[in-house]
């Protein structure tokens, strides 16, 4: 476990540090959101996903669905990491005639679904739930929502739909930092007891630290949490973590470092490789 | 239509494993054929459009050929960014499909109404648009529709349309039918309105006009050949639908317009306007011209 934990915790260092340097060179949004899933990725591609990055069809693969598609900067540079493709296409995030936009694009090797538009995810992540159990096979589908995510009554449906057709092949994954786009979660629509909300509609629910790889990674290997219920990780996470300037800061979900701080953001993560 | 729909579909499941059925709950005295016969490849989703069409997305990503099925406007407008992110950007094979089309329930009122589906639909990247003109044009629709991989949507009438083709004809995506030749006039009918529109064209026959008639069955892709025929060899065109603005009549005058053809040109098709009282779905049409009389009479202007 030690070993694995130093694996993640350096892919995790290391995919911060390419989103940070993607959102300064496009002066895109996002950072905050990208740095706060960063290790929950880092722990899913790092150790728990079954995939191929030479064949990122394999029919048997775990799919992963990033429902929060504005999270694109950081799953681009994990799969980069992960050899989907080549780093240096990281370089044009953002950029004229590049595959890799804003919002995350199916047309990068290695990422099932674009979304964008919140609450899409999990209703597609149940479609591809349903379809391996149905063709008995035993692949697994994760989605990371976004707690703001949740404000989107589409995503009650899947969720209720889940719970009642026993899709234990389902994970969602709530990337819980407490921040959404103009305000606090608590100020703007509450989504406590969310714990108890996702049980009520039938999902074996944990919640765990986001950050911690230990905690992560045991988390994940004992899926699903009860069988014949789809599982739920209400991951507490801090918006921006890993750099003190952005942590907690709702600016961060909009800006993009300049130059001087991005400098203070890579020193703070260990520097450029 | 839903009739020769639901039959056909569970011939082509005998042969085609890969189709799924899911419904909004919707489909009662209809479905339970699909249902009772694959129940593997079944879902009722419950009342939550939205989920249905992102399910749907996900699975044929995963390699079903899926159809969604549910009434008038339900498959269509409460799902449409499913429709479009899901579904039309990702190139899914996912058939949707409406029943009760246009006035079909007239009497239910606007809610009701499908009446802004297929200029809504034909907008959209990807999408194929199809309203079959009866229940044979149905049939074979839904056999073209699953050979066909990517985003369809089936807008179908409810129950008891006559049959217009006594044999059947040759159906491809794309391409209308000529259900007879003429030169003076071209009627362009889309879904429902065949029947009408052929007793129309009977009408002007005995008038000693002769009418070109198309089934148009399909509003994208569209049959750009056929229209420009018709501009070129018949004194005028008349496009009939069951629908409001920027559907056929829209797609058609597009094309002409393109082309720079100066054509005598007519739209029959309801206004932009709710209806707000209750009729049956001939009373609903008869107001708006959407008749034989009301077909022949502007024809006739026409010539």
């Amino acid at each position: 476990m030690q070993t694995e934990i130093a694996t993640t915790a350096e892919l995790a260092r290391r995919i911060r540090l390419h989103a940070l340097r993607m959102v300064h060179r496009a002066n895109a949004s996002h950072i905050g959101t990208c740095l706060s899933m960063a290790d929950l990725l880092a722990c899913l591609y790092g150790s728990i996903l079954r995939v191929r990055p030479q064949e990122p069809n394999w029919p048997q693969r775990d799919r992963f669905l990033l429902s929060k598609g504005h999270g694109a900067a950081i799953l681009y540079a994990v799969l980069a990491e992960r050899g989907f493709f080549p780093l240096e296409w990281l370089d044009s995030y953002c950029t004229d005639g590049s595959p890799l936009t804003g919002h995350i694009s199916h047309h990068v090797p290695g990422v099932e679904v674009s979304t964008g538009s919140l609450g899409h995810g999990l209703s597609i992540g149940c479609g591809m739930a349903l379809a391996g159990k149905r063709d008995g096979a035993d692949y697994r589908v994760f989605v990371m929502l976004s707690d703001g995510e949740l404000d989107e009554g589409s995503n009650w449906e899947p969720i209720l739909f889940a719970g009642h057709h026993r899709l234990d092949n389902l994970v969602a994954i709530v990337d819980y930092n407490k921040i959404q786009s103009f305000g606090s979660v608590q100020e703007v629509l509450d989504l406590e007891p969310l714990k108890a909300k996702w049980e009520a509609f039938g999902w074996a629910a944990r919640e765990i630290d986001g950050h911690d790889h230990e905690q992560i990674l045991t988390t994940l290997q004992t899926l699903p949490f009860q069988a014949g219920r789809p599982s739920v990780v209400i991951a507490h996470t801090i918006k921006g973590k890993g750099v003190s300037y952005m942590e907690g800061e709702l600016a961060w979900h909009y800006r993009s470092p300049n130059t001087e701080l991005l400098r203070k953001a890579l020193d703070e993560l260990g520097g450029c490789e | 239509m839903r009739t020769a729909f639901i039959e056909e579909l569970c011939k082509l499941a005998e042969e085609e494993e890969r189709i799924w059925l899911l419904c909004g709950d919707l489909g009662y005295s209809v479905l339970e054929r699909f249902r009772d016969r694959f129940p593997n490849r079944y879902v009722n989703v419950g009342v939550a459009e939205q989920n249905m069409t992102g399910m749907a997305a996900g699975l044929a990503l995963c390699g079903k050929i899926v159809f969604t099925y549910s009434i008038a406007n339900f498959p269509v407008m409460r799902c449409l960014e499913q429709i479009r992110n899901d579904i039309c950007y990702h190139h899914a094979n996912v058939k949707i499909v409406a029943v009760g089309g246009g006035l079909a329930y007239g009497a239910q009122g606007y809610t009701h109404h499908g009446v802004e589906d297929l200029a809504v639909m034909r907008v959209l990247p990807e999408m194929t648009v199809i309203a079959p003109g009866d229940p044979v044009e149905t049939r074979l629709a839904t056999r073209a529709i699953v050979s066909y991989n990517g985003p369809c949507y089936l807008r179908l009438g409810k129950a008891g349309e006559p049959i217009v083709h006594q044999t059947d004809p040759k159906f491809e995506i794309g391409k209308a039918i000529l259900m007879q030749d003429g030169s003076s006039v071209t009627l362009i009918s889309t879904g429902g309105m065949l029947a009408t529109v052929m007793q129309a064209a009977q009408r002007l026959a005995e008038n000693g006009i002769a009418a070109r008639v198309l089934s148009m069955h399909t509003l994208a892709p569209l049959d750009r050949e056929a229209i420009l025929a018709a501009a070129a060899e018949t004194g005028g065109i008349v496009t009939v639908e069951e629908h409001g603005i920027g559907g056929l009549a829209s797609a058609v005058a597009e094309v002409l317009a393109v082309a720079g053809y100066a054509v005598p040109f007519r739209a029959l098709h309801l206004p932009r306007k709710p209806t707000s009282h209750a009729g049956t779905q001939e009373s609903l049409r008869s107001v708006h011209g959407l008749s034989v009389e009301g077909i022949v009479t502007v024809a006739r202007a026409l010539t």
